[in-house]
């Protein structure tokens, strides 16, 4: 079984998000980056069902910069066995699910597995349009994912509950939690990271169909009105009257 | 040409979030001088179809396949796909649901439209150009998008939109065939469970929604948050320390990695307000703080607050709200 783990580089979820002056661009200064939270559930589990599967491989896949290796390595230190970077900063998701599609194709992987979104540009769509651009099944969002030979069992949320989809390979999943536990990369691991295959390969694909033009930061808040515990019933009052949310 | 809805339905009736997208593709039409038709999933019935007249829509297409009362990707693809050709349709509008990512981003591939989810607004539309404004960074920042190209997709973030109800407007229910075949259904779910959920109030859909963390201390302590809850007619949430310890569900982890919502009111309980719990709540229109440090971070984030013990608040809150009737 050949699983490919796609993986973005997205801000440590504790960045206070600001941008460069012009509003036009993220800006990077002083920012910690990491594996995409939600990608982290999709590459343990890879590496769970690698384990109980011999002979099975998981490479990581991630389309990014340069900048990006540090967390690819750190994919690698985690339990994948080799890794390629498309060398191009993720335009928008049809760009990246183009890339995605084309490197899946040409190693013929099973199982496709990527987070359910990522925490900075939050599509929710590169899954979709990666099954689409294959002609494979999407499952999307995943809670849980089983392998019995080229079958797999899938937990599929939906609104209030969930589905039990069975696909057989290849197919594309986006997980989430609470699909498994995910790992950290021990010493060990990390030793062997650095000598494992990272391959890097061009672009290829479309132009992107979509352009961020313009980022801005929420309304800040006018301030906190303090109701005195002594008499709380009055906030429900603020409510009903004051706010007329109830 | 025109604007094409997809409306979501649930036993017989069109979800809140469905309603909203109909208001918004019918707005959407007026602005570009076209109508919106919209074509239903899901388990619906002839009577709510029609009511959809209300948020400005023409007409429905509704396909009784029977197999379509659950969510099956490829077959409502198809569905979604053909309502979309014969319609002429140069917009989509949907959901930003689990079923209306999981149908946008592929329709966007069959389709060769270009994708925008998570959107807040309607579009600017001058000059020739489709910018939309949507939630980036998971709730802690927006995004103005262009959508290129002649076909669009756009999918609404829930609770962005306020539902239109202009009484006594019927739409005209037409039935469809999408000529879907065995193929179509192949990825058909085995089975689908429902969770029992608190009042039946479906979180990511909510109004009204009261929350939990640690400093409810334990899950036997829930009956706190449920009581409010239930007298105000709300869904209730947690913080991710509580879902991780399995006080809670996952499905009710609200933040940065659980779900984000914007309802009109959310009521923090014990909770201190992390920026990743922030992030999942600051699109909320009212936010209400009960914690027993005047110091937490949340209060910053808060329109109303009180310093106090949740056990001593909450039924305090509670009572409150039953008086009101």
């Amino acid at each position: 079984m050949k699983f490919l783990v796609c993986i973005s580089n997205v801000p440590d979820t504790t960045t206070k998000i600001t941008f460069t002056p012009d509003n036009k661009e993220f800006n990077k200064a002083g920012v910690q980056f990491v594996i995409n939270p939600w990608d982290e559930y999709a590459l343990t589990r890879a590496i769970e069902l690698k384990e109980a599967n011999v002979g099975s491989t998981v490479t990581v896949l991630n389309v990014g910069e340069a900048d990006t290796e540090p967390n690819i390595r750190k994919a690698l230190a985690i339990g994948a066995d080799d890794a390629i970077r498309v060398n191009a900063a993720p335009k928008d998701a049809f760009f990246v699910a183009e890339q995605i599609a084309a490197i899946a194709k040409e190693g013929s992987y099973d199982v496709i597995l990527m987070g359910k979104e990522s925490i900075d540009y939050n599509g929710f769509q590169v899954h979709g349009m990666v099954g689409e651009l294959l002609g494979i099944p999407t499952v999307a969002p995943a809670m849980k994912l089983d392998m019995s030979g080229n079958t797999a069992t899938l937990e599929r949320e939906i609104e209030g509950g969930k589905e039990i989809v069975q696909v057989a390979t290849p197919f594309v999943a986006s997980c989430q939690q609470p699909m498994c536990e995910p790992r950290i990369p021990n010493m060990r691991g990390i030793m062997t990271a650095r000598t494992k295959p990272l391959k890097v390969v061009p672009a290829t694909g479309d132009a992107p169909r979509t352009e961020v033009k313009e980022f801005a930061l929420p309304p800040k808040k006018q301030g906190v009105k303090l109701i005195d515990a002594a008499n709380a019933g009055d906030l429900i009052k603020l409510l009903r009257n004051e706010a007329k949310v109830i | 040409m025109s604007v094409l809805v997809v409306v979501e339905c649930d036993k017989g009736e069109v979800k809140k979030s469905s309603l909203e997208v109909a208001t918004y593709g019918a707005q959407l039409a007026a602005q570009l001088g076209t109508s919106a038709t919209a074509v239903a999933v899901g388990e619906a019935s002839d009577a709510s179809l029609a009511k959809l007249g209300e948020q400005g829509i023409t007409k429905v297409l509704y396909d009784k396949e029977p197999r379509l009362k659950d969510f099956v990707n490829n077959a409502y693809t198809k569905l979604i796909a053909t309502a979309a050709q014969q319609e002429d349709a140069k917009v989509i509008v949907l959901a930003n649901s689990n079923i209306g990512a999981a149908v946008g981003s592929r329709l966007s591939i069959r389709l060769q439209a270009s994708l925008a989810t998570n959107v807040v607004e309607l579009p600017k539309t001058e000059g020739g150009q489709f910018t939309v404004k949507r939630g980036a960074f998971s709730g802690k920042a927006f995004s103005d998008v262009v959508l290129n190209g002649e076909r669009k997709i756009i999918a609404v973030k829930k609770n962005s939109i306020e539902a239109q109800h202009e009484a006594g407007k019927t739409a005209e229910v037409v039935a469809f065939a999408a000529q879907l075949s065995d193929a179509d259904f192949a990825d058909a779910p085995k089975q689908v469970v429902m969770q029992d959920q608190a009042g039946g109030i479906l979180l990511p859909e909510a109004a009204l929604v009261v929350s939990g963390g640690r400093g409810m201390k334990g899950p036997e302590n829930w009956n706190l948050i449920e009581d409010l809850a239930k007298a105000l007619g709300a869904a209730t949430a947690c913080s991710k320390p509580v879902s991780d310890v399995d006080w809670r569900p996952h499905h009710e982890h609200v933040g940065q990695t659980g779900i984000t919502v914007s309802p009109n009111l959310y009521i923090a309980c014990g909770i201190s307000g992390a920026i990743q719990h922030l992030a999942g709540v600051n699109s909320s229109k009212v936010i209400v703080v009960i914690n027993k440090d005047p110091e937490a971070p949340f209060f910053k984030a808060a329109d109303y607050g009180i310093v106090g013990d949740v056990f001593d608040v909450l039924p305090k809150l509670t009572a409150a709200v039953k008086e009101l009737g």
